[in-house]
């Protein structure tokens, strides 16, 4: 770890500036995954700011009828709230598949959004990793790649966003608010919020130098039962080998996206007018265009009767 | 004292203490963190500072230069010690690469540097500062790959035979022939290896993580070139060890050579990824199995093959030994080949040999079984034998392997199986339940230690035996108590000092045996002191209840220690009674696992372990000791692996994220079961090995018990759920 200094940020304006001007300065949140990364210099920032005291702990219900998550609500916080369990169910269901109840305690809405891959040889400073230093070759690519990426992979990179919240997210068409140095706010989709690897795997998502989240608002409730299944080769405090969030109306139609098949949370809205017809019809469309390795294609079946076992599960 | 008749009647039979429920006596300690691990002296008149490693980057080369400028300028840095500034470094024999590597690299995340400095920040941040540069050499990576190139490894008893296997195996009416693998497997122990060393002058004391002191101190001498009279060594307290803790790894160097740089006391522990590349792990292997049988379901042939990799000089994974006595036969070979690999050192870990082998000669038994149409547990009783079948004159000292199974079946409710695989369906869950057989050798250890009565009557025991979270403290205090007619709280047991009689350590499942052993025979001549100093027949003294009596005479222990107290020391050792007869420990696991019908995965619903292990010494301690092995076996079965880098050479899955262990949710039903059972053969103890025993073949019976549950033979382990789903019943 290298040395840093830290201050207190008072407003999100004000810290998004100390963030715009210098190149070297990140946002610390619950800290439970950068100063990891810290740690073993894979971030080597030389200012941290940070902004757990901007009361961006709230959950308000918006005008529309949706709810607007504080970006410093804790994911234990956002979990357990009444409104989330009842209307969202999706999501507290993700956020409690996440990680072990101490992380949780600590970890914000914004942090999770924001957490970096667990490919392993991103965490190998020894090795080459686009993501970690752009340009210097991906070595999953050839190597161990059982946890890593099927769909919208790219020849840079191949790895995953792990995130369980961020899926449940996607599903439900939440929206992240930001403010960037200048005051100028942002909503932008969670469709858009992460991006895929290409040439560039080491830019993750859409916003820019400085710009802080201050929010991540939900549209109203998505009727049906909301389910999510996330399977590992453990039972708990493991990162998804396939996670699937699905929202299943009696009738059959509904929302699904994938955890751990791809950089970003994924979901092809076209498949999901399929769901009536079963998995394997929506994973055709869903995970068209994968590109396994030998180690993960297992992911495709896994996928497909992942879901399968969901839609089986929420007949009638 | 010399064990060379068999154990008669001694007053350990009394059994007031010993083989009672004791909580363990450390366990105060260990809750309210007063039980000192070796990186939590904080002695602040030590003024220690801190070490932190740098590992190679690649897995076989020569640094072509290194530039550790930066480093030694950084704040707060005391020292850089590289190879080529610690001077000459000899090897311990127990090591096969070099702790400290440079100019040559042997493997990744070798050694080559210790940056000390003030605080444990500044260390690793000036550690992350020495820039290397290497010219790569190719290496061998892939076991697969070198298996034709392996060779007969030179020591070891590589090969075994008797009778005429091939023919045999040929002209059998049912046969088995297939080949297995076991991966690469890390220890994966809660404390990492952990070291604070400390010069004075010429003298070198160590708060160490370590099993084998005395080990211990000989590498050390060796490797720094010292007296081992200048050594001193202590480790009262390890958080695990598995086998990586058994030899000198490179946090005791590191420390030693950093502090010495510094001029000040240095406490080093290794990074969790160091855990991987940088210590020892468990080797994979390539097992080859063939069993030939009549219809009847006797075994006519048996053979196994094993194949593994170390570095040069290193050694193979011996798994092919349980398959020597396990089983009857009359015609049998086994035979173990060693390919040169470039990746970090093989070693011992938890229940070397007996572990991988039975994880696949156990799938072969089941196999085998099918093929037959005879219950598996049933076909294990056929197979039963009451000698060692390559030396039929050699008897068992004591061998209940058919009551572990059958008591096993019985309790389980194994009748309850449904034989055909996939038939059982609870739920969404696909059932199935598999057994296996438990073998492990036991060996003996010559073991030492001395006792003190004081004068408050209280024994205190002093070994340089060690406690690696196995329970040691209870089971010496519960010797002694019942040497000396006391109650536990009479005795204090002082653990892991070279400056105390050197034991047997803890290894190899000998440590509880033979280190009690130790105590009984010091405790025996206590006794006889105590008596002659009070002028009585020790031939008819008995100590009961704080006090020594003989006819109508009792005097307190307390009154007879005097001022002065009284103390004895002594060691036991083993004569050919130990050889006389061959000493094994057995058991059976009955598992019953269930998979996701849809996403397949795997998990464990119960867990049933039955072992015939000699005197259990105390109940509680030997269930935690099975009960966690039987955990590590789930992590064998389902999840362990190393996955190697067959490029680049190395364990990628180097943290606790990526190499995964069993966590509490993996863990429902455990039922441990004991036979009632003594060996005199073992020691006066008349006790055996059971930490070790209690992982042999549970995997295996896992892995049977998914078969039995889908229908699909896994014979590569881990047994994950890639491997299976494709063959599971279609869905929707
Ligand atoms: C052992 C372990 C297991 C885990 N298992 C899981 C799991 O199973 N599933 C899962 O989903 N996650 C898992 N996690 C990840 C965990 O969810 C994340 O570490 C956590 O959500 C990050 O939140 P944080 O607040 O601690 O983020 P921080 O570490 O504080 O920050 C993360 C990133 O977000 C940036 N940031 C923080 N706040 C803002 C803001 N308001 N605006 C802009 N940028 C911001 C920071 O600069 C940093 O780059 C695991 C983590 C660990 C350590
Ligand atoms: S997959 Fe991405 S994160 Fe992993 S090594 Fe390649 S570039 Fe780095």
């Amino acid at each position: 770890m290298r040395q840093f200094t830290y201050e207190r940020a008072t407003s999100a304006a004000s810290a998004a500036a100390a963030v715009a001007d210098n190149g070297n300065a990140k946002f610390i949140a619950g800290g439970t995954n950068l100063l990891d990364l810290m740690k073993l210099e894979i971030e080597t920032p030389t200012h941290l700011i940070d902004v757990n005291g901007l009361g961006l702990d709230k959950i308000e219900a918006t005008e529309k009828g949706g709810l607007k998550i504080g970006a410093l609500v804790r994911n234990t916080d956002l979990a357990a709230d009444e409104r989330v369990r009842r209307d969202y169910g999706v999501l507290t269901r993700a956020l409690v598949a996440g990680a072990s109840g101490q992380l949780r305690n600590k970890a914000t809405t914004a942090g999770n959004l924001l957490q970096r891959t667990r490919c392993p040889y991103f965490y190998d400073t020894n090795q080459p990793c686009n993501k970690r230093q752009p340009g210097s070759g991906c070595s999953a690519i050839g190597g161990v790649t059982r946890q890593l990426g099927i769909v919208g992979v790219s020849d840079q990179c191949i790895a995953t966003h792990p995130s369980d919240m961020a899926v449940a997210m996607r599903a439900l068409d939440a929206t992240v608010e930001t403010v960037k140095s200048d005051g100028v706010t942002r909503s932008i989709p969670i469709a858009d919020f992460h991006r895929l690897p290409g040439d560039t795997p080491h830019i993750e998502t859409a916003l820019d130098q400085g710009e802080i989240i201050t929010a991540v608002t939900l549209p109203p409730p998505v009727a049906g039962r909301h389910v999510y299944r996330k399977v590992r080769d453990r039972a708990s405090y493991a990162f998804a080998l396939v996670s699937v969030a699905a929202i299943v109306r009696p009738d059959g139609t509904g929302r699904v996206a994938l955890g751990g098949v791809a950089h970003k949370p994924w979901r092809v809205e076209a498949a999901e007018a399929d769901m009536p017809n079963g998995a394997a019809t929506v994973m055709r469309k869903l995970l068209d265009g994968a590109r396994t390795t030998e180690e993960n294609e297992f992911k495709v079946t896994l996928a497909e009767r992942t879901l399968a076992g969901i839609l089986e599960e929420t007949k009638g | 004292m010399r064990f060379d008749t068999p154990a008669t009647n001694n007053p350990i039979d009394q059994m007031k203490v010993v083989g009672q429920a004791i909580t363990r006596i450390d366990g105060p300690r260990k809750v309210t963190g007063t039980a000192t691990y070796a990186y939590e002296w904080h002695d602040a008149s030590l003024k220690a500072a801190y070490g932190y490693p740098v590992g190679a980057a690649i897995a076989k080369g020569r640094i072509s230069s290194m530039d550790v400028q930066a480093a030694r300028q950084a704040p707060g840095v005391l020292a850089v010690v590289t190879a080529e500034s610690a001077g000459k470094l000899g090897k311990g024999s127990l090591n096969t690469a070099t702790l400290m590597g440079g100019p040559e690299i042997q493997h990744y995340h070798q050694a080559i540097a210790v940056v000390v400095a003030e605080t444990f920040e500044q260390a690793r941040s000036a550690a992350q500062l020495i820039k290397v540069d290497y010219v790569e050499a190719p290496g061998a990576f892939d076991l697969a790959a070198e298996m034709e190139n392996a060779v007969k490894p030179e020591s070891g008893d590589p090969d075994s035979a008797a009778g005429d296997f091939g023919p045999a195996f040929e002209a059998a009416a049912v046969k088995l022939d297939e080949r297995y693998t076991t991966p690469d497997q890390s220890h994966a122990m809660m404390e990492p290896h952990a070291s604070l060393a400390v010069w004075n002058g010429d003298e070198l004391t160590l708060w160490t993580s370590n099993q084998m002191i005395a080990w211990n101190r000989a590498q050390i001498a060796a490797t720094l070139g010292m007296e081992e009279d200048k050594i001193h060594i202590m480790s009262p307290f390890i958080g695990g060890g598995f086998g990586s803790k058994l030899f000198l790894r490179s946090d005791a160097l590191l420390a030693a050579l950093g502090a010495k740089a510094a001029g000040r006391p240095v406490k080093l522990a290794l990074p969790r990824p160091f855990l991987m590349n940088n210590t020892t792990h468990r080797p994979a292997t390539i097992q080859r199995i063939r069993i030939g049988a009549g219809q009847d379901g006797r075994i006519t042939a048996i053979g196994h093959e094993s194949w593994s990799g170390d570095l040069p000089g290193g050694g193979p994974e011996a798994a092919v030994m349980q398959t020597r006595l396990l089983y009857a036969g009359q015609h049998r070979m086994t035979a173990m080949r060693l390919a040169t690999l470039d990746l970090p050192e093989g070693n011992a870990m938890r229940a070397p040999g007996e572990a991988p082998g039975l994880m696949a000669l156990e799938i072969a038994m089941d196999e085998m079984a099918e093929k037959l149409g005879i219950d598996p547990v049933e076909f294990r009783i056929i197979n039963d034998t009451q000698v060692d079948p390559e030396k039929p004159e050699k008897q068992f000292s004591h061998r209940q392997f058919v009551e572990c199974l059958r008591l096993g079946a019985e309790r389980f409710g194994w009748e309850r199986r449904n034989p055909t695989p996939g038939s059982v369906r609870d739920g969404r869950w696909l059932v199935g339940m598999g057994v296996a057989s438990a073998f492990r050798n036991n060996l003996v250890m010559k073991s030492g230690a001395r006792v003190r009565l004081d004068r408050e009557g209280v024994v205190t025991v002093e070994t340089d035996m060690t406690d690696i979270g196995t329970g040691t403290y209870t089971i010496i205090a519960q010797t002694a108590a019942e040497m000396m007619g006391l109650t536990v709280d009479k005795v204090a047991v002082n653990l892991g000092d070279t400056r105390f009689p050197v034991s047997a350590g803890s290894g190899g499942q000998w440590g509880a045996n033979s280190s009690t052993a130790g105590v009984y025979a010091a405790c025996v001549a206590l006794r006889e002191k105590i008596a002659q100093k009070l002028g009585f027949n020790s031939t008819d003294v008995t100590f009961a209840d704080g006090e020594i009596r003989s006819g109508n005479r009792a005097i307190s222990l307390a009154q007879a220690a005097g001022d002065d107290g009284i103390t004895a020391e002594d060691t036991i050792e083993y004569g050919d009674v130990s050889e006389e007869k061959q000493q094994s420990t057995f058991g059976a696991h009955f598992v019953e696992v269930g998979i996701d019908a849809y996403t397949a995965e795997i998990r464990v619903r119960r867990m049933l372990g039955v072992a015939a292990a000699g005197r259990i010494l105390n109940p509680i301690t030997a269930r935690s000791q099975m009960i966690g092995a039987m955990t590590m076996g789930v992590g064998g079965a389902f999840m362990e692996e190393l996955a190697v880098d067959k490029r680049r050479g190395f364990f990628v899955n180097h943290d606790l994220a990526g190499y995964e262990v069993p966590v509490h949710a993996d863990i429902h039903d455990q039922e441990v079961i004991f036979l009632d059972e003594t060996d005199p053969y073992s020691s006066p103890m008349k006790a055996k090995g059971v930490g070790e025993l209690g992982l042999c073949g549970v995997a295996a019976a896992l892995a049977n018990a998914v078969h039995n549950a889908t229908g699909v033979r896994v014979r590569n382990y881990p047994v994950t759920l890639d491997k299976i789903i494709r063959d599971l019943p279609r869905i929707g």
